[in-house]
């Protein structure tokens, strides 16, 4: 059975998913073809290259610089139907996530979003999806001729395979484009997102008012890791809403989650409780918190979180 | 200005989810269900644009009776009509529910489709982009600003790591993301008013599917770790299990 993988960029450089989602069709045993959609995506060759990918197509068009979804979509239907790929692998990403739907309906395929597990025995395709933000595993069948999935990024790890990949570069043949960018408001610059971050450092309602999270910034900055919330922070205004982890935010896996000043609230730790590795640092032992945190300190976080900050120098 | 919005009903938050003894399906027995919090800034946004531009606001949800009151919770708020597909269950596949939506969603010109952007229970994401192709309307997902205005849409999109502003013709449909509004309180008049609109009820043959559930599992349950200290001098040792044990920094 053959893949493809779309690979996810952004700022001319590929994206950690693309080469997990390689490295877990190698684990499936799939062959893939690799498709670049974009507009002069840099080093193709050679990363990809480097996680096993033999063959390449590049989509490559000015007007494909930016997601755009009527654009993308019919791009990609067309990639898939060349490649007699039966298994389209893209991430859980926001473009993936806008994206896949959009394929699923022209192509006539069945989808699972979101996925942290897939498993093929002959050619059975089965899924694992977590559902209400990871209370639950269900395990889905898919069983229509091209199948489409979206996989939550670090999951599976990328592992490297170095490899001679082929590129083919491609001009489309293009739509027009129904929405249109006209700005974009960049995030603060070089912020991680939490669901693509290996290390989170959260803070809740005990971090008291905003004028303190320099504190979790700083020890965030130390860890390589990126900044998180409680909906009470996001509530009280004191951070943005696309920092929400929980049932109402992202849902999160990374290796270490750090949760400080935060009470452990049942739509939090939907959110959060698939991380491997959970630190508690509160002041009240009774905080349920401690009931997923393999690591707690039972302690002002504004002695341990300063403690921290220097002890990483 | 028509505007229809999409209402799924989901189990609350606070919900724990039972499983049914073979694992086969979530037990709805004790869940107290709720209009999906996704979709009340969907309803917000709906009335805050009806109020400037007229014309009416429709909700539509697909599931079986017990939705009828999710469409009640919305039309408390405000809003004029409401239409339930009717099913035995909401089904597993949004691709099902997408074409049952689409099918009523095209027997009335509306010129505004709102839908939040994620149902809390089953997490797909989907529907948005879904309709977008099934109806061959333009649609922008996950949307934090929305401005309609000279019959066309200007919306501020949140995508990792950035947001967009992205400009569309009407008809379009919009994904809602939290950040957009602040959903407001039902009144007790509203409530009333609510109570008095008749539902409009459909029966729809559904689509087959080609996607199905083999069962359910819970993730493996975390253990309560240790306790590493009670004050400052905890942290070299955190450190060093963070480090030599976890092996994560
Ligand atoms: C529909 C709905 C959806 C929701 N979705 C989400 C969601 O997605 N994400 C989410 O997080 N919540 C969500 N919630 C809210 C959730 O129920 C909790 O209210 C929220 O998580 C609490 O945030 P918190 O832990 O920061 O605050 P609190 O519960 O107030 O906890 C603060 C903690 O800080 C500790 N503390 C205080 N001072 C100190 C100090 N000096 N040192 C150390 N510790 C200290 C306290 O002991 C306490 O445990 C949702 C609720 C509803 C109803
Ligand atoms: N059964 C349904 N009835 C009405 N609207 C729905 C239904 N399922 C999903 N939606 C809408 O689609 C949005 C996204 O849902 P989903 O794609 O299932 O995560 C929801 O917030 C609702 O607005």
């Amino acid at each position: 059975m053959k893949a493809i993988i779309f690979a996810e960029h952004r700022n001319g450089q590929i994206r950690k998913i693309t080469f997990e989602n390689m490295t877990l069709a190698k684990s499936l045993g799939l062959s893939f073809d690799v498709v670049v959609v974009g507009h002069q995506v840099q080093s193709v060759e050679r990363d990809l290259g480097a996680y096993g990918a033999t063959t390449v197509t590049v989509l490559d068009d000015p007007a494909l610089t930016r997601y755009s979804p009527d654009v993308y979509t019919r791009v990609m239907a067309d990639a898939v139907k060349n490649s007699g790929a039966e298994i389209v692998l893209m991430g859980a990403t926001s473009t993936g996530k806008d994206l896949a739907p959009r394929l699923s309906v022209l192509l006539n395929a069945a989808l699972a979003t979101d996925c942290t597990k897939v498993e093929l025995s002959g050619n059975e395709l089965q899924v694992t999806r977590p559902m209400y933000a990871g209370k639950v595993l269900a395990k889905i069948r898919l069983s229509s001729a091209i199948k489409v999935l979206t996989v939550r990024p670090n999951v599976y790890g990328a592992r490297e395979n170095q490899s001679a990949a082929t590129v083919n570069k491609i001009s489309p043949s293009l739509v027009d484009a129904r929405t249109v960018v006209s700005e974009i408001v960049a995030g603060a610059k070089g912020k991680l997102d939490v669901t693509e971050a290996d290390i989170i450092v959260s803070g809740g309602r005990g971090m008291k008012g905003p004028e303190n999270w320099h504190l979790i910034e700083k020890l965030a900055e130390k860890l390589g890791a990126a900044t998180g919330a409680s909906r009470a922070a996001v509530d009280a205004g004191w951070r943005s809403h696309d920092e929400q982890v929980g049932q109402t935010g992202k849902t999160v896996s990374p290796t270490l989650y750090i949760a400080v000043g935060i009470s452990g609230a049942i739509q939090h730790l939907a959110g959060m409780s698939s991380s491997k590795y959970i630190v508690a640092i509160n002041k009240d032992a009774e905080a349920p918190i401690f009931k997923v945190a393999d690591y707690g300190i039972v302690a002002d976080l504004f002695e341990i979180v300063p403690r921290m900050i220097d002890e990483l120098k | 200005m028509n505007i229809a919005v999409c209402i799924k009903q989901v189990p609350d938050t606070e919900t724990r989810i039972k499983l049914s003894e073979d694992r086969s399906r979530v037990v709805e027995d004790d869940i107290n269900f709720i209009m999906n919090p996704y979709d009340e800034f969907a309803v917000e946004e709906a009335l805050k644009l009806q109020e400037k531009n007229g014309g009416e606001v429709t909700y539509i949800s697909l599931g079986p009776d017990r939705v009828s009151s999710a469409l009640r919770s919305a039309l408390a708020m405000g809003g004029d009509k409401a239409i339930h597909i009717k099913t035995d269950k909401v089904p597993e596949d949004p691709q099902v529910t997408a074409q049952a939506l689409t099918a009523v969603l095209k027997e009335t010109s509306y010129d505004l489709v709102l839908l939040g952007k994620q149902a809390i229970d089953d997490d797909h994401a989907q529907m948005p982009s879904l309709l977008a192709e099934k109806l061959g309307w333009p649609a922008v997902t996950v949307v934090v600003k929305l401005m309609v205005e000279n019959g066309r849409v200007k919306a501020e999109r949140e995508i990792d790591g950035a947001h967009e502003i992205v400009e569309s013709s009407l008809p379009a449909i919009i994904g809602t993301q939290r950040g957009l509004n602040e959903p407001r309180y039902a009144s007790l008049k509203g409530i009333m008013r609510a109570k008095k609109i008749q539902i409009e009820e459909r029966t729809l043959t559904l689509q087959p599917s080609s996607l199905s559930v083999a069962g359910f599992e819970f993730p493996p349950a975390k253990q309560a770790g240790k306790i590493v200290g009670k004050d400052a001098s905890a942290v070299p040792e955190l450190l060093r299990l963070l480090h030599e044990e976890a092996k994560v920094i």
